[in-house]
């Protein structure tokens, strides 16, 4: 008797587990702004190849913001289980707080950025003022636009792609670097908040003849915005922009979503993530994929921040902290 | 607001003063307040119907005027209750500090909205004073709906209340008493005496509490978490819509605000039309005092 | 007041005094405590920063002027409003909460649409070499329009209920229409107009939302208080974004008082000269 009981159980909890063997899992990718066009198709793809090897439905749920802003979010209990951000020292940032491991960025190839991008220049139609590298945005009468290094992650890259390209120049020293990136903001006579809103401002307000931007924020504006109406300029020398990402380990525990968490990452350096990748502007990490964008890209040569600048935590604290370089320049007027 | 029709002739040099007051007047108007709301629909229009449409029905754009109803349905309830109740006892019952309580209600205009949102960061976010205990019973407040809840019970806190008081100061409460003498119960007197001397300050109140509880942007990003179709709200969605170069959409969701804005208005100035005479008996004679002549 | 008479002191003021602990006080007390934290050195070199006193001062100044240009149209557009009569009158009348109902940063986008140099007023006033947008005027234009309401809705009903008599009288005894104006309307609506400055003056001095798009936010140029509160929380500097706002938060108490302390004493001369 006790045996067909038993047997009747396993038979119905098998045929229980056949029906309802589909289960709904739902993740949440937090992210900055530039990045809801990719992650929409990247969230597609996922979702099917998830669906066809496991037959889970996944939802995966987006937050956009500031990079800064998304990171203080997170440590303040905004439960991601995946965080997609503009530079590695937002994640770090999480990390301290103990949220995932501080080694977070050896966990993944490439630094953990799946996609990278560069520092370029969109300037307007048939470039009326001639900008074709770094020394032509301090000329006088050239008005740039970049956001606030203080408050928006893309605008630190900027900084420090400006930074870089005085320091790399024959004969450059820190002082000469300074001297440049000083001239440089006081050609800049708006200070948005975010990338977004510099983009805005250049080109809806139709304020200054160059934003400096992430290449692809440049491109995604010469189409959207486009009409012709800009052109983008690949400077000699730019910084390698590192997007990096990370699942955030103690909320995905909690949430029991760590497999698919860690798919979910995985996920991006394969060749169908990596092709979104390339159709959204962001530049590809497989070789493959970016000789097949090849004529999206320019080539241009790159710095990157641990070859000038060693890491985030010293670029951080050496130019961007209250009272640091950047505050000095602009208040030393 | 009884016209105030003078019968005798106007000298055409008062006549040009007036003139020139109204002009003066309605070109402030037209560029401060005409011009920035047509701007909201010009551009929310600007590629046609179809694609201002489209922008509206997205899942997105309704989730967010879901929770924007939703936030206000809770939040203007609880402090027109407060209003009530504090104008209550600010102007019918003489205690210490009634000053400093009148003080304490309007302190929420006078906060930035920034720090608004951030204050309740610092008691329920993950660092917080009460962030680990809600963690460990799994409660969610910040980047969830009471999050949200709270900001803008705090922004829209001092409306109502800034409503009442002043009119129940100047009404005095020779009615109540005489009620209460003639043996009515104490909710007897409240729905028949104070509620329909109060009603109409205490529906402007309610209208344009509500009407900033929709449109409440810094405190509410702060405490949001920005995920889109859940904890993303009218103002947010403008906002986010803005930032990805969607300037159809960011402006057909931000038409929609100035519609209920607009609404809002229309209903204020129909019961004014409507009920023109009741009102000025119910509206405040003065704000702070009344004049002795 | 016979408190015998009437019912209801203990429970409504102690449900007002709850709901208020409970959403301000306590929140604020924990913005205060989270303040400390940055210590008596710390808040001396923070407030003695160049950038944050330019900060504070475009807050707290650009509020105060923006509140007395408030005074001054709230008073003239009052005064259309409630005397005279024109077509569209209601219309313009419903206008004025607009302010109050519009998103923050609907007015913000819309305004730096209105005034950027592409823009409908940007291109009239750009030639003249009037440069709204992206500059500190950029800011004082949205101050003025989210305190402007606050102003009118407190001098209309003064004005509508003020005796005609009075300045008929005034008028029979031979004054002249702008000195009957001076000397008697205006002394009249002095602690009316005080409570509209203040309010509109509260409003302004922490304003972000629709400031934000329209100030250049350019350091110690056209940046303002809350931005910098901002710009503290993205480095995860809460004791320093807390005490920016306690320090922002008192500026705007502190001159809240001073204008009741100027409001009762002008309600007495009132008493006296009436």
């Amino acid at each position: 008797m006790k045996k067909i009981i038993l047997r009747l159980l396993a038979a119905l909890g098998v045929a229980c587990g056949g029906v309802v063997f589909a289960k709904d899992v739902s993740l949440l990718n937090v992210s900055y702004d530039p990045t809801r066009e990719l992650y929409r198709d990247i969230n597609t793809a996922f979702a099917a190849q998830w669906k066809s090897q496991h037959g889970d439905n996944v939802t995966i749920q987006m937050s956009h913001g500031g990079s800064g802003k998304q990171a203080r979010s997170v440590v303040e209990g905004l439960p991601a289980d995946v965080v997609t951000l503009a530079l590695a020292y937002d994640i770090d940032a999480i990390a301290e707080r103990g949220l995932l491991a501080k080694d977070w960025q050896k966990r993944l190839p490439d630094n953990a950025s799946p996609y990278t991008s560069t520092i370029v220049f969109l300037v307007r139609k048939g470039n009326p003022k001639g900008i074709k590298d770094w020394p032509d945005l301090v000329r006088s009468g050239v008005k740039v636009i970049t956001p606030n290094p203080k408050s928006s992650g893309g605008a630190r890259w900027n900084f420090l792609a400006a930074w870089g390209y005085a320091l790399k120049q024959p004969g450059g020293n820190e002082d000469k670097a300074k001297a440049y990136v000083s001239e440089l903001f006081k050609h800049v006579p708006v200070l948005d908040t975010g990338a977004r809103g510099a983009t805005n401002t250049f080109a809806q307000r139709g304020i200054g003849d160059v934003l400096i931007a992430w290449e692809n924020e440049a491109l995604l504006a010469q189409r959207q915005l486009g009409n012709n109406a800009f052109e983008i300029v690949v400077p000699s020398i730019t910084i390698l922009a590192e997007p990096p990402v990370a699942v955030v380990d103690s909320n995905a525990d909690k949430h029991g979503t760590r497999d698919i968490a860690q798919a979910y990452v995985q996920f991006l350096y394969s060749p169908q993530a990596q092709e979104i990748a390339a159709k959204n502007f962001y530049r590809p990490r497989s070789a493959d994929m970016a000789a097949r964008y090849a004529s999206q890209f320019p080539a241009t040569h790159t710095f990157t921040i641990q070859e000038v600048f060693g890491d985030w935590h010293q670029a951080q604290a050496k130019f961007f902290k209250d009272g640091a370089l950047f505050d000095q320049l602009v208040e030393g007027e | 607001m009884n016209a105030h029709a003078r019968t005798r002739a106007i000298a055409w040099p008062r006549r040009l003063v007036h003139v020139a007051l109204i002009a003066l007047a309605l070109v402030f108007l037209v560029m401060f307040l005409v011009l920035p709301l047509a701007t909201v629909f010009v551009e929310a229009f600007d590629q046609g119907v179809k694609p201002y449409l489209a922008a509206i029905v997205q899942p997105e754009a309704l989730s967010a005027i879901r929770l924007t109803l939703l936030v206000a349905v809770i939040a203007v309830p609880l402090n027109l209750v407060f209003g009530v109740a504090a104008a209550w006892a600010m102007t019918r019952f003489a205690f210490r500090g009634k000053a400093l309580l009148g003080a304490i209600i309007d302190l929420p205009f006078s906060v930035s909205p920034v720090v608004s949102g951030l204050v309740y960061v610092l008691l329920f976010g993950a660092q917080g004073w009460f962030g680990p205990w809600l963690d460990q019973h799994g409660i969610k407040i910040i980047f969830a709906v009471p999050g949200l809840v709270l900001a803008t019970m705090f922004v829209t806190l001092p409306f109502v209340a800034r409503e009442l008081i002043p009119l129940m100061q100047a009404q005095g409460s020779e009615e109540e008493e005489a009620a209460r003498v003639l043996g009515a119960s104490a909710w007897q007197m409240f729905f028949r005496v104070t509620l329909p001397n109060i009603r109409w300050a205490l529906l402007y109140g309610v209208l344009l509490c509500n009407a900033r509880a929709m449109g409440e942007f810094g405190a509410v990003s702060v405490v949001s978490g920005h995920i889109r179709g859940l904890t993303t709200t009218m103002p947010l969605e403008v906002e986010m819509r803005y930032n990805e170069y969607d300037y159809v959409g960011a402006f057909a969701v931000a038409s929609l605000l100035a519609l209920l804005a607009l609404l809002t208005l229309a209903v204020k100035t129909l019961l004014e039309w409507r009920y023109g005479d009741e009102i000025p008996r119910t509206r405040p004679v003065d704000t702070r005092k009344r004049h002795g002549t | 007041m016979r408190r015998r008479v009437l019912p209801g002191f203990g429970i409504s003021l102690g449900y007002a005094l709850t709901y208020l602990g409970l959403i301000v006080l306590l929140p604020l007390a924990a913005l205060a405590w989270k303040a400390t934290d940055i210590g008596f050195e710390g808040l001396v070199r923070l407030l003695s920063a160049p950038r944050t006193l330019a900060a504070l001062r475009l807050s707290v100044g650009g509020a105060l002027v923006s509140a007395l240009i408030n005074v001054v149209i709230g008073l003239l557009v009052s005064w259309v409003l409630v005397r005279y009569r024109f077509p569209g009158r209601r219309l313009f009348d419903a206008l004025v909460d607009l302010p109050f109902a519009l998103p923050t940063a609907v007015a913000g986008i819309a305004l730096t649409t209105l005034y950027a140099p592409k823009g409908w007023l940007g291109r009239w006033l750009e030639p003249l070499g009037i440069h709204v947008a992206y500059t500190p005027l950029g800011v004082l234009v949205a101050m003025i329009f989210v305190g402007f309401p606050f102003v009118v809705r407190t001098l209309q009903p003064v004005l509508a209920s003020l005796e005609r008599d009075v300045e008929e009288a005034a008028e029979s005894l031979g004054a002249q229409r702008w000195q009957t104006f001076f000397r008697v309307i205006l002394p009249l609506l002095a602690p009316t107009l005080l409570t509209g400055f203040a309010l509109a003056l509260a409003r302004a001095v922490g304003e972000y939302g629709s400031v934000i798009f329209i100030a250049g936010n350019m350091p110690r140029k056209s940046e303002i208080a809350p931005l910098l509160i901002v710009q503290k929380l993205e480095q995860f500097n809460y004791a320093g974004a807390a005490a920016l706002g306690v320090a922002l938060l008192s500026l705007s108490f502190v001159l809240l008082v001073l204008v009741a302390v100027l409001q009762r004493w002008s309600n007495r001369w009132t008493e006296q000269a009436a």
